[in-house]
């Protein structure tokens, strides 16, 4: 009796799979027999009875690119954390550290939202993107565009600072599982605490380094609130950012942004659409980075036992 | 015998500089891990010190009790939106740790191994990873176009799917480092695996599988974007589990998208309370597992 119900909680898990699944595929067929295939390359957006007409390219490439400048900026960061608590600091710095990573973890992203709308756009406008401007908008179509704060370059800064707690956690996490004879054989040959670290720990757990990293994507490329506070939302093929400080759009922040005033029953569909395509987007980057830190921790614990 | 010493002296200095150049560069790293530590931590101070400071000011005994006053006057609170969240939330949390808990049992207890165990396992993992707008999608086809309105329950429900694969994955992980003696006195005495698991190993992970509980409510308690297709948000009080229902997050990005400072105002109160909600939130649950460990 007790065993079927705990079984049956387990299918639950299946169940709401499946339901995820459907739902999403359910809601997206109108506009893909509506625009078939299209719907992925077009840059489009035009939710007028009559004249309707849906692309999704330009959000996918908005979410391409604000996920890499996050992680062009966080991944490095949390590196560096990682190595600093677990190799560097005494366990007296250390452990207030990881205290204090893991309560940025906690703080709901709506909340890191207010405060980048209000707050943190003006330092970026300000100390970064006015200098990188006032310097180089003449030669790089990089930083050709005058600075407002609210584009991609700021939402990615903000999905940086979002995603270090997480990634850098689990850095710490994986590396914790490099056997200490590892970091005292290269000690003994006279490495300094910077190449124990390069030769001895980042080797045996590069592929759990890298699962931490897509883990960390995943929650970049899927998070909608704190994007659309500042990414400037613009829709049409206007939204293929030209440079850094375009305003740009998601596929999770016009989502956010249409759904309650979707007019049409193909504009919904269209947007579900676009959570399909968020769906498989961060299903694919999740599943490799499980498989990733998952090798390295079996293989170390083993290697533990001997 | 001169060119010898000479050598000596030449390999020395090599050996002396490179060290010297490594030693540097250690330096160099060392300061740049501190250098983003310092990075990192700016932020959070930020963060807080901006919320309180501007959250405050906002906040009376008014802004608790009362609902929000006309647009752009300011005036009111956002009742509503604490009254919304604890009950979307508490529902939630209903539906997901009871199951969450059940399915850690199933996969720690019952079937470690196998193909189908391993498949819950895999597709649990998928379920952490979905966006949560993605839940969003779920709780609007399944729910919200099925009954024909905006409800607390479209909202519940996605909240569930977010929140119970946090459970299962915390209930295994806690259930796996108990002692397995512990079982095999309770098997040694003839006791049926159910009772052994109910009465003997569950209550021994009590409190890990209570803090993973507290830390998977927290994380939903602020989720804005599945509530947005399921709850809608309003400003009047609960009115019944099929009916619309506002939410502290998903006020708070209404606020801040209107062009009133005094919404504004209204939006970082809101935060510090939503703040302080999860704050308490984990501090009682600290307070009951140490007084449970007094009584013991």
């Amino acid at each position: 009796m007790f065993s079927f119900l705990v079984f049956g909680a387990a299918v639950y898990t299946l169940l709401m799979v499946g339901l995820v699944a459907y739902s999403v595929v359910k809601g997206s067929i109108d506009i893909f027999s509506y625009e078939g295939i299209g719907f992925v390359i077009q840059t489009n957006w035009n939710p007028v009875e009559g004249r309707e007409s849906f692309g999704a390219l330009p959000y996918i490439v908005g979410t391409l690119i604000s996920s890499a400048i996050a992680m062009a900026i966080g991944v490095p960061i949390s590196l560096a954390i990682a190595v600093f608590i677990s190799e560097i600091a005494p366990p007296r710095i250390g452990t207030p550290l990881s205290f204090i990573t893991e309560l940025l973890a906690a703080v709901p992203s709506i909340i890191y939202g207010l405060w980048a709308l209000f707050v943190f756009r003006f330092w970026v406008r300000d100390l970064i993107e006015k200098p990188l401007y006032d310097a180089f908008h003449g030669y790089l179509p990089f930083f050709a565009k005058t600075p407002f704060g609210l584009d991609i370059f700021t939402a990615g800064i903000v999905l940086a600072i979002m995603i270090i707690p997480i990634v850098s956690s689990i850095c710490r996490e994986v590396m914790r599982v490099v056997p200490n004879s590892q970091r005292e054989a290269a000690y003994s040959l006279g490495a300094t605490r910077w190449e124990t670290v390069r030769v001895a720990v980042f080797p045996y757990v590069k592929s759990g380094l890298v699962g931490a990293t897509m883990l960390g994507l995943g929650r970049a490329v899927g998070e909608t609130i704190l994007v659309t506070m500042v990414i400037g939302n613009v829709i049409g093929p206007g939204a293929i950012p030209t440079s850094l400080f375009s305003q740009g759009q998601t596929l999770s922040s016009l989502i956010a942004n249409e759904f309650n005033e979707a007019s049409s029953d193909l504009h919904l569909s269209a947007l579900i659409a676009l959570g399909m395509i968020l769906l498989i987007l961060t299903m694919a980057i999740n599943i490799v980075a499980r498989l990733l830190v998952k090798k390295k921790v079996k293989v170390s614990s083993g290697a533990k036992s001997e | 015998m001169n060119s010898n010493n000479n050598y000596r002296d030449i390999l020395q200095e090599t050996v002396t500089k490179k060290y010297k150049k490594r030693l540097f560069v250690d330096k160099l790293v060392t300061i740049l891990t501190v250098v983003c530590v310092v990075a990192a931590i700016v932020p959070l101070v930020s963060i807080l010190l901006e919320v309180v400071k501007n959250g405050v000011s906002a906040i009376s005994f008014e802004f608790i009790t009362q609902p929000q006053g006309s647009i752009g006057l300011g005036g009111g609170g956002v009742a509503p939106a604490i009254q919304g969240t604890i009950i979307v939330v508490g529902l939630a949390s209903l539906i997901a740790a009871p199951i969450g808990v059940v399915t850690g049992i199933y996969l720690s207890e019952f079937a470690k191994e196998g193909t189908f165990p391993n498949m819950v396992r895999f597709f649990n993992d998928v379920l952490t990873g979905l966006p949560s707008i993605v839940i969003g999608i779920v709780g609007y086809v399944v729910i919200v176009l099925a009954m024909g309105s905006f409800s607390v329950l479209a909202g519940s429900i996605s909240l569930s799917i977010i929140m119970m694969p946090i459970v299962v994955r915390v209930t295994e992980e806690t259930l796996k480092i108990i002692p397995h003696s512990l079982r095999e006195a309770g098997y040694s005495l003839g006791i049926s695996k159910a009772k052994i698991t109910l009465f003997i190993v569950l209550p021994s992970a009590k409190n890990g599988i209570l803090t993973g509980i507290v830390i998977a409510i927290s994380r939903i308690a602020g989720e804005t974007a599945p509530l947005i297709m399921t709850i809608l948000g309003t400003s009047l009080f609960f009115t019944g589990i099929t009916g619309p229902v506002d939410a502290l997050p998903l006020r708070i990005w209404r606020l801040a998208s209107q062009p009133y400072e005094s919404a504004h105002a209204f939006g970082w109160g809101s935060a510090l309370i939503l703040i302080l909600m999860i704050l308490a939130l984990s501090i009682g649950l600290r307070f009951l597992a140490q007084r449970r460990s007094l009584f013991k």
